[in-house]
């Protein structure tokens, strides 16, 4: 085990796989000379040379496409968005195709295809920098979707990103770049479909993944102090497939939950948490589910104004204790 | 000297003193506007600089050709160049740079270098490169459709005709004869990708295969792309249809407050282009014709500097919009 960043840890990743298995490819915008807009890649192209670390034109479409073709002969492409945002402009390649190539061929053909970026905002950059499209991708059977939040999920779970046969949706919590943590050494190969119960508790369950795991976990903290309430907080990382014994279990012990997304209410994957609870654990219900979300508007610039369209701790401990019928702060 | 043998250039293209005037006014003004954005940034003032320096030439020598209010304006985010001239000013410059609740192109919520205005028919620009060629398209449609004269001036950086939306505004564009004059400004890089690995071929031999003149031009020569786009803008209006500008030019500055550029480019390699920095050429060339001398240009640029330290100073004062504010303006009403 060492402290490392987010950053680091997704490099090394990538480096474990790369250096596993040559067909192992990384695509994308400004990832060579530059290692990235938000250097993700830096140095690779000395270690590796530009046929394994390949810069693109801005043709999201385009290159998502060539990879595909990539991967459907055997080649390991990791592609890098250079933001989620800009995957719009690839939908029908990834959505269309990618998600589809191995049914349609009847199981003949496999899409062994990684892509990766920053997903969500937080840092200044407005609406069309700043979409969360955990729900988007996760809707589509096919894709394979995570979205880890330590330094040592994002290594293991990019390591098992690329050793998957199928299209994976790898949304990276890109305001974290920089933050540390402890990663192990060699292959952590972590399992998709796995949540991860990041503080146990026994009053309440905080669910999220991304970012806003970091946010449940200031808000237990505040609980703690301000209301003795114990919460559990549990990071899905993994969208598609879904950990649902994890949830209910952790229900089952609580009685009230709070979902959290970055990303609206509407049809977000706070609903679908909440849906799964009532299915599964009705019974074990002392208080509806509650879900805090991003306001309902596109993400605007001014720091002021995009404060107030992401969850606040303030919203997630109020939720909490509109849970334990306790007077909201 | 040869210069004074023939007309001089501009008398030849019909612009008098007066234009030339304005022309040096607000390329000198985007710059000082640009300049002093930077200072605000590194103050931690602005969250976000995304830079006009270089281009200047290239926007104001396109723009020139618009009528302000009736052709439109699809710019991307350098082209305060143009913003400025056709009537935005320094002020709704640094309210936008600074998220500022009076900011006229969006309440503080769009990012800086976006720039909007109904009433000036500049259309928000899209953070995505290169969306807005398929929409510039359309409202050259409209015009056509409604059968006025309007002309629309279409914007982008070199990497921006490397996505389908580009081709396909292109053939569209062909398709329909439409009036829309498309300006490529090509300033050598995509952040750190050189054009070598993201343009291939000619971007202005790319206008032949669908079908309607492509030009390339010395983007830093502001009176040699007024000439340029002056034809494609007769060309429109007459009913003949699209023309591709590729203008030639460098990006002074880094790609944005965001960006280390000594990573991927050569200290020398900028200086080399100062040489050519198209305020100083055309101030040169203003010079030459007695147009300009030392005493007037300290005097423009000391009226330049008084008036961007006045917008900025206002800006810096000018409160944020209200929180409980963040939910307005989603839908229209009706
Ligand atoms: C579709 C899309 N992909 C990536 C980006 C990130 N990005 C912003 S500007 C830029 C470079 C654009 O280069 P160019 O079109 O040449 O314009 P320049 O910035 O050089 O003026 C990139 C890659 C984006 N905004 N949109
Ligand atoms: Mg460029």
């Amino acid at each position: 085990m060492a402290e490392k960043t987010y950053r680091e840890a997704l490099r090394e990743g990538m480096v474990h796989e790369m250096d596993n298995d040559e067909s192992v490819v990384l695509m994308g915008e400004d990832i060579g000379v530059y290692g990235g807009t938000h250097l993700i890649t830096d140095g690779l192209i000395d270690e590796y040379g530009p046929k394994r670390v390949i810069d693109t034109p801005i043709s999201e479409g385009g290159f998502t496409g060539a990879a595909i073709g990539m991967a459907m002969m055997g080649m390991k492409p990791v592609v890098e968005m250079m933001t989620w945002n800009f995957s719009f402009l690839a939908s029908d390649q990834i959505i269309q195709n990618a998600a589809k190539v191995r049914y349609f061929s009847g199981g003949q053909v496999e899409v062994p295809l990684v892509i990766r970026g920053p997903n969500g905002g937080g840092v200044q950059l407005s609406a069309q920098h700043t979409h969360s499209l955990e729900n988007m991708y996760g809707h589509f059977p096919g894709l394979k979707v995570v979205s880890p939040v330590t330094p040592n999920d994002v290594k293991g779970m990019m390591i098992t990103a690329i050793r998957d046969p199928n299209p994976v949706i790898f949304l990276e919590a890109g305001a974290l770049y920089g933050t540390k943590g402890e990663v192990e050494e060699g292959d952590n190969a972590i399992e998709f479909g796995k949540a991860r119960v990041a503080r146990e508790g026994s009053d309440v369950t905080l669910i999220a993944y991304g970012r806003q795991v970091n946010l449940c976990l200031r808000a237990a903290d505040t609980l703690e102090e301000e209301d003795g309430v114990s919460a559990e907080v549990i990071d899905l990382r993994s969208i598609r497939p879904f950990d649902e014994d994890t949830i209910v279990e952790s229900v089952e012990k609580t009685h009230r939950a709070v979902t959290v997304q970055e990303q609206w209410r509407w049809f977000g994957v706070a609903s679908e948490v909440a849906a799964i609870i009532q299915e599964r654990a009705f019974d074990y219900l002392d208080a509806p589910v509650e879900r805090v979300s991003g306001a309902e508007v596109p993400a605007p610039y001014a720091r002021n104004l995009e404060l107030a369209a992401f969850p606040s701790e303030k919203q997630v401990t109020n939720a909490a204790r509109r849970a334990l019928y306790i007077e909201e702060k | 000297m040869a210069i004074r043998e023939t007309s001089a250039r501009h008398e030849a293209l019909g612009l008098d003193e007066d234009d030339l005037r304005r022309m040096h006014y607000y390329m000198l003004l985007a710059r000082r506007v640009d300049e002093r954005s930077w200072i605000l940034n590194r103050q931690g003032k602005a969250a976000f600089v995304i830079s006009c320096q270089g281009q200047e030439g290239a926007q104001v020598g396109a723009a020139y050709n618009m009528r302000p209010g009736h052709d439109y304006l699809y710019p991307y985010y350098r082209d305060s160049g143009m913003t400025l001239l056709l009537g935005q000013t320094p002020r709704d410059q640094f309210l936008s740079l600074l998220g500022k609740r009076e900011d006229p192109n969006s309440g503080g919520r769009q990012m800086p270098g976006h720039y909007s205005s109904r009433e000036l028919n500049i259309v928000t620009a899209s953070a995505p490169v290169g969306v807005q060629f398929p929409q510039a398209a359309g409202t050259a449609l409209a015009f056509k459709m409604r059968g006025e004269d309007g002309v629309v001036l279409a914007c982008g950086g070199e990497a921006s005709t490397s996505g389908g939306d580009w081709h396909e505004a292109m053939n569209f564009a062909g398709i329909h004869d439409l009036p829309v004059v498309f300006l490529i400004e090509n300033n050598v890089y995509a952040i750190s990708t050189p054009t070598k690995l993201e343009v291939a071929g000619s971007i202005a031999k790319r206008a032949e295969g669908y079908g309607f003149p492509g030009h390339e031009v010395d983007g830093n020569d502001v009176l040699a792309v007024y000439e340029v786009a002056r034809e494609a803008f007769e060309r429109a209006r007459a009913g003949e249809g699209p023309t591709l500008i590729e203008a030639k030019t460098y990006r002074m500055t880094a790609h944005s407050s965001d960006d280390d550029d000594r990573r991927y480019r050569e200290r020398q390699e900028i200086e080399e282009w100062r040489q050519k920095d198209p305020i100083v050429r055309f101030e040169k060339y203003l010079m030459e014709h007695d147009l300009l001398d030392e005493e007037r240009k300290e005097e423009v640029d000391t009226e330049i500097k008084a008036e961007v330290a006045e917008a900025s100073e206002y800006a810096e004062n000018a409160p944020f919009a209200d929180p409980e504010d963040v939910l307005l303006g989603v839908y229209a009403e009706g």
